[in-house]
This record gives structure tokens, sequence and C-alpha cells, in this order.
């Protein structure tokens, strides 16, 4: 970033200086509407929103996009992004996203779906749009629970996590194991990109900003399916204040579910791992 | 004159989407309807008119890329069978909801649950009452010959678009297997971008220029008032439906004291009914609904002022024979309704409709017909 040189009395700017537009170093995307969000505070979907709309303004491809929004939490996305997009049935995002991407070829699509959505309800779904190499953007957005209904188990719910239907934790015996789905969809032959992300530290929103570029412009290139996986936090649904969830994520979810690629390769190629 | 071919209805489905300037096809293999696919990637009508065929991973998945297609404003459809369209439902209700211009194709078997691959029209109520959930109608057409297979893709297409709202070919298994003579319509190319942007620019999801306001597809309303607003405007277009596109054939009604109400395969075999019942000096007429909703109403109410009964031939045990019912109750005549059906894929004999006439309206036959209005 590129510092302006001040040129009042040193080492000071007045207000007037301040609102001048070449000492602006930093806005809202303007593809971001004005829409309050109805997030929580604390909650992941809201950054992960904000690089969305910054990535696609900047790589200049907003008459392009075509959002597909899931049931969940994100189910309002379409009110947050100023560009075009279809609101899903519940799990059904990738399949809606095939139809768009098969007849537009020339269109950025994509899903946001949560781990209820695309792990559980849509688990098919988003097997075989990976499968076949849609040429999509797939975003997941992993914090363990059900947010919308209330904080139900995911499929990618910790083991011994209490949830409003694993009251007295994840038990495996009767509820199964968490899902790594993103290290089965690694394993597609369909898929390009393939990463684990976070956005907790300032550090790792740039991380995944970079990440989804990189998966965008796989889309662009049509080298087949992207996917990248956002390990969040639900301080409502986990029952702990902003600061106190990430904590929580740190030493717990990110354990079970590390950051990184696991595929960057093209359509028709083998993960190794 | 078309070009002119012996073909399956099946076969007739795929050519005449391809002909019409459909855009995609979405489907998965069921029996009786299978040979709609096998006969589009025989064709590879990608190379030809840039048609885009996919077989999905299940019918959820078709139905969810058609609607993911159709909102993009282009003419896109999918074709099944009775179990196939039960696992679109919750699709189709969608389809509806967001108001989504497609085609549905569902080429009737025996049910219930895996039932038969034998031909049935035990779905009348699930294409014409909703199927899935919520308060939504179909655009219904019931072809009862492989010509009107082919003549009713242009026109499922025509009013999808006319009232953006999901039309459906509601065909069964021996109009999609039987082959007979059909003239195929002439080629139309595919709507380009900008004939898209034109027709359905201000709701399609095409991608927002700066220039328009983002435009969502969506059946979602969080307050009670606008989702109540949104169902009113739903059932404002339903209505116009009813005013300006109902279809019916009317054989033989004008001097007949018994009409036989048969829509699709079921009235082919009324057709040759009323032959024979004529023959025995029965004064039989048939009406043949094309349109299964908007429903024939008008006509039936006309018809239930001069006739002394009306016998509802299904291959079902009895579904459309309900709506008749209400037409005549609505038109205040004493018409007698009944219904005269085969179920589990078996499709009645023309003397069988007469006898089953002739048994359920035998007390009118004996001491004469009472007329009605």
């Amino acid at each position: 970033m590129e510092l302006k040189e001040v040129t009042k009395t040193e080492g000071t700017m007045d207000i007037q200086d301040i609102l001048k537009p070449e000492n602006l170093v930093y806005q809202k995307t303007k593809l971001l509407t004005d829409t309050p969000m109805h997030y929580c505070p604390g909650c992941s979907h809201g950054v992960v929103h904000k690089i969305l709309a910054e990535l696609i303004d900047e790589m200049g491809i907003q008459e392009r996009s075509v959002g597909v929004a899931p049931v969940g939490c994100a189910v309002f996305a379409y009110n947050y992004i100023d560009i075009d997009w279809q609101e899903a049935a519940h799990g059904r995002a990738p399949a809606v996203a095939t139809g768009i991407a098969r007849v537009n070829p020339d269109a950025f699509v994509f899903t946001y779906q949560g781990d209820g959505d695309l792990a559980s309800i849509g688990a098919a779904e988003i097997m075989h749009a990976c499968n076949r190499g849609e040429n999509i953007l797939v975003v997941f957005i992993n914090n363990g629970i059900y947010g919308m209904t209330g904080g139900q188990m995911a499929p990618t719910t910790l083991e011994g996590m209490v949830t409003a239907t694993t009251p007295y934790g994840r038990n495996t015996d009767l509820n199964g194991y968490p899902m790594r789905i993103t290290n089965l969809i690694a394993q597609l032959p369909g898929t390009s990109y393939v990463t684990r992300q976070a956005v907790h530290t300032a550090g790792g929103v740039r991380k995944c900003k970079r990440a989804l570029k990189k998966a965008i412009q796989n889309v662009l290139d049509k080298k087949g399916t992207s996917f990248v996986e956002v390990v969040s936090t639900c301080n409502s649904g986990w029952k702990l204040s902003p600061v106190a969830a990430n904590k929580w994520m740190e030493e717990n979810m990110i354990p079970y579910y590390p950051l990184g690629d696991m595929k960057d390769s093209v359509k028709g190629e083998h993960s190794e791992n | 004159m078309g070009e002119i071919k012996l073909m399956k209805g099946n076969e007739v489905l795929a050519e005449a989407a391809i002909r019409c300037g459909c855009d995609g096809y979405f489907g998965y293999p069921i029996t009786p309807q299978s040979e709609v696919m096998e006969t589009l990637m025989v064709r590879e009508p990608w190379k030809e008119t840039g048609m885009v065929v996919l077989q999905a991973e299940s019918e959820v998945a078709s139905i969810n890329m058609v609607y993911g297609a159709a909102a993009t404003g282009k003419k896109v459809m999918t074709s099944s069978s009775s179990p196939g369209i039960s696992l679109m439902a919750e699709g189709i209700s969608y389809l509806a909801g967001a108001e989504l211009p497609c085609l549905l194709v569902n080429v009737q078997r025996g049910g219930p649950g895996l039932g038969t691959i034998q031909p049935s029209q035990a779905d009348y109520f699930q294409a014409v009452k909703g199927g899935g959930h919520g308060d939504y109608k179909l655009i219904v057409l019931a072809p009862s010959s492989v010509q009107e297979m082919n003549d009713f893709v242009d026109l499922g297409f025509e009013l999808a678009f006319k009232y953006r709202n999901p039309a459906m070919i509601l065909a069964d298994g021996a109009i999609g297997q039987m082959m007979e003579k059909v003239e195929l319509a002439d080629y139309k190319p595919r709507w380009t971008k900008e004939e898209v942007a034109e027709k359905n620019g201000d709701w399609a999801t095409t991608g927002k220029p700066a220039s328009r306001k983002k435009n969502v597809i969506t059946s979602l309303e969080m307050a009670s008032n606008d989702m109540e607003v949104r169902n009113i405007n739903l059932q404002a277009k339903y209505r116009k439906m009813e005013e300006e596109d109902v279809r019916y054939e009317a054989i033989q009604c004008d001097d007949a004291e018994f009409i036989l109400v048969a829509f699709g395969t079921a009235a082919r075999v009324c057709q040759k009914a009323v032959e024979v019942a004529r023959e025995k000096g029965l004064k039989v007429g048939l009406l043949r609904p094309v349109t299964l909703f908007p429903f024939p109403k008008k006509i039936i109410k006309e018809l239930a002022r001069k006739t002394a009964g009306f016998l509802s031939v299904e291959m079902s045990a009895g579904q459309m024979v309900e709506d008749i019912k209400l037409a005549v109750y609505d038109a205040g005549s004493n018409a007698r309704v009944d219904h005269f059906g085969r179920m589990g894929g078996i499709i009645p004999t023309p003397t069988e409709v007469v006898e089953a006439l002739e048994d359920k309206f035998s007390w009118e036959l004996s001491y004469g017909v009472k007329r009605s209005y």
C-alpha cells in the first residue's frame, strides 16, 4: 500500500485532509450493498462475503457472475453482494449451479453453502458436481453446526460437541463421526483446486482472499471445480462470545480440520493425498 | 408440410426439443421414458444447435439443474416417469414459487411405489393439484398421439414463457412407447443472448450489467404480508390461464345424451367407444381435455345443461372425475357423473367402456333420459 505524503504542519492532518479522495487508504467495496447484514457479531459469513465482493469487483467479473445462495444462515447472501443471484433449495446449489454453468459457459458461477447444506442434505449433489468437474466455485462454510435452524448437529460437528440435537455431546455410536468432506472432494478428478482456510485472524483473511482469487481464476480458466472450505465460527450456536469462539475454533476445530491446500492441479488429475 | 416420419412418442419429444430451439435437457433414466435422453445423446444436438444434454445423478439433481438454467431465461426441460416426478416434487414447487418457465414431461407408469412400468394416468392429481408443497399450479398438457407429443413441446415452452410458469406434458407409457406417423416441426433457432436479454432481461440472472439492478430468483419472503401478496399474484396468474388458455376437443357432443370425458390414451380408447356405442343406438359423445390445468370447466358446465350424464374414463381409480363433478356442481346441473377406470398399467378396451356406461347409467337407459336443464 502506497502511503500518501503529508503536506500540512509536520505530522498532523486535519479532518478535511483525511476526507480527500487521494488520502483514502481503504473503503468498502462498491459490490457490497448497504443492506445491514443479519449475521451475528463475530460470525465468519460477513468476512467471507466481503472477500468475495472485493474479488468480483477487482477481477472485473460482476457482469459474468451468478451466485447461488443456500438454505441456512447465508440464505440472504443475495441481499449483500450486488450481482445476480439464485436461491436454491436446501442442498441443491451444486445442481442449480450446474444448470446455470452448462447453458451459460461464459458465466462465473459459484455456490455458497454451509455444512448442513453441503455435507448432509446436499452430499449427493456436491459429490457429483465436483466429480463432473463443473466449472464452478464452491464456497463451503464449516462451523460444525446448523446456525439458522437453531444450533442442531451437522455432519461436521466435533465428537463430544454439544448442540441442540446432541445435548450431551456428539456420541459417535449414535451419530457417527465428524465428516472431513473436503478431503473426499479432493479425491475427485473433477476438482482442480481444493483448500481449507479460516478468517479468524487478519493473516487468515489475507490467505483466504488469495485462495479464493486463485479458485475464481481457475473457474474462469475452465480448469474444473474449485472448492474452498472456510472453517468458521458460530458464536451464537456455540454459545460463546466472538473472541472465545475464535479461540475455541483454533483449539478444537482447526486440529480436526487442518488448514491448507489439499489439491492444486487441473481437472482429470487425481489428488496425491 | 414438415418432414414426416414414423417415430416413438419418446423419440419425438427429443426431436421436437432440438427443433424448437431448446437450450438444455437435464434428465435421469427411468422406464418407460428413457428413449428421450437416449435419442438426444445419439443426435448430439450440442454439435448442431448448441443445445446442452446432461445426464444428472438423480431426478432431484436434474430438476434443480432445470431451475438454475431456467433462471437464466433459457428454454430448458426435463422428462421422467412417475417415481422420478415424485423425487422432483420439491424442485417443481420451487420452480413454481420462483415463477420459472420450463418444460417438464411425465411419461406416466402405474403406481403407487415402484408400481409397474406399464402405462397409467394415476399422476393426474400430482400434476394438476400441485404435487409439491404450497399453493401452486402447473400448466398441464395431455397428448393423446405421437403428433401431439411433437406439438406440445413447442406449445409447452410458449405457455411456460407466456406465464413465467412451469408447463408439464402429462403423457403415459403407451403414448411414449408407441410408434405413429408424425409431421415434425421445422427448425427454430435457439434464442441469441440478445433475444434472451430482450425477452427475459427484467428477471433472468444473465449477469448484472452496471445499468440495471441485480436480478434475484427466489421463492422466499420472510414477512407473511409479502408472502401473501406473492400468493395472490400467483393465483391471479392461474385465473388468467383459465380465461385464456383452456384447450379441449369435443367429439360428437352436440346431440349426446351421455358424455365420455377422457384424456391421453384413455381418450383414444373412448373415441372408438363412441363409435361402438353409436352403432348400438346410444347417443354418446367424447370430451377430451387437452389442458388438464387449466381444466375445461366452461364446456363441461355447458354440456351439463343438456346431458344426462358424464362418464370419466381414466387409467386410474378416478381422479379427473372430481374436477368434472365440481364443474357440474358449479353449473347447478342434475347430470350424474360417474367413473370407470382400470389400474395397475391396464388400458381399458372400447367394449369395456361401453359396458361400463350401460351399467352405470342403466337407470337412465331403462327409464329414459331425464333432461337436467
